[in-house]
């Protein structure tokens, strides 16, 4: 077990009537990178809300490096090193691109000069400097997705959670993202827990994969051992909600890692 | 010349003092999605509180009323908005009603329905002549502190930490929480400012009308409500802009309307208010955030 970690154990979320994250363990550890997988339905943005102190668990504990987290406010887990993202991208679109990226210091506690020099590099550093003062709203969506990157990378935080970062993206920009996500691991040594319907992004960056059905981790391991996991074929060939074959996401070959 | 001028004043003064009003709903309905109806109690503690404490000269007594109603401001929040944070916007109007028609009740238990008279910055009704202009010194009063006060708004919002997590938790408050933006700090803040701006605005009013009633909040919250509506909900522009455009509406039906028209001015208003927003219903600066969440 790494030093620092996410470990969620037994968590459950329940609403009337249906249990959207039923009794999940998870485990991220320093600089790994954990693909969260499954269909559409299957809890997975609400397990990160329930890490993140945006839903509060019906049962379970989270630890971040050992400190019990659950029950925290969003901010207050946000100040820990736990930076996350939305489906969307959801900038501040009135606010220029530059405050955008700089709200992610100033949220962890950066005095405005720290902040304001943290989001100028980290703008040099993706060559987006040029957009600084041009407000979000106007930006072209690669930029926009780049920027909400860089928004949540201004937190440094120990653990970042991707709420599907690769929606409505063409395969190029899709590879772009991949290779971004991969550096920025490299770069911060941050975790990275990515919830994705493409799985040519997941197979490619992710170490390991978890995947959830029904609020329960049917699968967890590399992505080769997931591939051939009869479990999660099931579950994406739809036979369980009898959907077709055909419209079910395709899960691309992987060179087996072991 | 010197008439249409004259009514541009007029206008002026009365817009700043809409645009006030306006100002105070349109911050807390930014942040927290929520119409306080309550923010015309706030101007009512004001007046009371001119009425009541006494003080060895102006500026003090002023200063104090001022902290009376930020204060009295964060504690409506702390104690009646505080519980049903992120409930459904019904949930939350009728709960701004509520605090509403409870501190009415309570200045009319407490203290009497009848008005109350008070004397505050009484020199300020004087006028003095520019030309053939008269001016009230109370107008260019309200213009100046009005605009000093949008100004200082301005360089908060733009300039300072807080000011920027304000203008980003109004336009996304979940976003800004897990941004580690305190949702209790920007609430309160906002609801402190609010505080500020009814305190002003209770200042000007109480000085133009000498008086102070248990019913005077819902003026305030009426000609509030239709300037941010007008201006555009969610947008702080568009609420001082809407300040405005009513004032310089009410001031131009006073001077055009054939004179047995005149008492009915208020209807003219309200019905060409309801003319714009047939024409325009997210009204004159929409706010993309206010679209998403209807």
């Amino acid at each position: 077990m790494s030093a620092a970690q996410i470990r969620a154990e037994d968590i459950s979320v329940h609403f009337v009537g249906v249990k959207a994250v039923d009794g999940v363990d998870l485990t991220l550890g320093y600089g790994e990178i954990l693909g969260l997988i499954g269909p559409n339905g299957a809890g997975k943005t609400t397990l990160v809300n329930a890490l993140t102190g945006f839903q509060e668990p019906t049962g379970g504990r989270v630890f971040l490096d050992d400190v019990e987290i659950t029950g925290w406010t969003p901010h207050a887990i946000g100040r820990r090193g736990l930076g996350r993202t939305f489906q969307g991208i959801r900038l501040f679109r009135e606010l220029t691109a530059f405050e955008n990226v700089e709200l992610g210091a100033l949220g962890v506690g950066a005095s405005r000069k720290e902040a304001r020099m943290l989001a100028t590099e980290l703008l040099e550093r993706m060559h987006l400097r040029d957009r600084a003062d041009q407000k979000a709203g106007s930006l072209p969506y690669g930029d926009e997705r780049r920027i909400g990157l860089l928004r949540v990378l201004a937190m440094k935080p120990s653990f970042l959670l991707l709420d599907e970062p690769a929606a409505g993206m063409n395969e190029g920009e899709s590879d772009d993202l991949t290779t971004a996500i991969g550096e920025i691991r490299n770069e911060f040594g941050c975790g990275v827990l990515v919830i994705e319907h493409d799985m040519r992004v997941i197979m490619g960056l992710c170490e390991r994969i978890q995947v959830l059905d029904y609020g329960k981790t049917i699968s967890l391991g590399t992505p080769a051992e997931v591939q051939r996991d009869p479990a999660v074929i099931t579950a994406y060939l739809g036979t369980k909600r009898g959907a077709s074959a055909a419209a079910a996401p395709e899960l691309p070959e992987v060179p087996d890692a072991s | 010349m010197t008439e249409v001028l004259q009514y541009v004043i007029d206008g002026a003064a009365l817009g700043s003092l809409y645009a006030l009003f306006a100002l105070g709903i349109g911050l807390i309905f930014g942040i927290m999605n929520l119409i306080n109806f309550a923010h015309g109690e706030l101007v009512m503690v004001g007046g009371y509180v001119l009425v009541f404490v006494s003080a060895p000269s102006t500026i003090v007594r002023v200063t104090l009323m001022i902290v009376i109603v930020i204060v009295f401001a964060l504690v409506m929040e702390r104690v009646a908005f505080r519980p049903v944070r992120g409930a459904r916007a019904d949930t939350l109007l009728v709960t701004s009603f509520a605090v509403s028609f409870l501190l009415q009740s309570l200045a009319i238990v407490l203290i009497g329905a009848l008005q109350k008279s008070v004397g505050i910055l009484s020199s300020l009704n004087e006028s003095f002549t520019v030309g053939e202009l008269s001016i009230r010194k109370l107008d260019v009063f309200t213009v100046a502190v009005t605009a000093g006060l949008l100004a200082a708004l301005v360089v908060f919002l733009g300039r300072t930490r807080l000011g920027v997590q304000m203008r980003a938790a109004a336009e996304d408050f979940r976003m800004a929480r897990a941004l580690g933006v305190r949702a209790n700090t920007v609430i309160a803040t906002a609801f402190a400012l609010s505080g500020l701006l009814a305190a002003v605005a209770a200042l000007i009013l109480v000085a133009q009308t000498g008086v102070v009633s248990p019913t005077m909040g819902l003026t305030v919250v009426l000609a509030a409500f239709i300037a941010t509506i007008v201006g555009g909900l969610g947008s702080l522009t568009g609420a001082v802009l809407g300040g405005y455009v009513l004032g310089a509406l009410t001031v131009a039906l006073q001077a055009t309307l054939p004179l047995g028209y005149r008492p009915y001015r208020d209807a003219f208003v309200f019905a060409i208010v309801v003319l714009v927003l047939i024409l325009r219903p997210q009204g004159l600066i929409s706010s993309r955030a206010v679209v998403e969440r209807v």
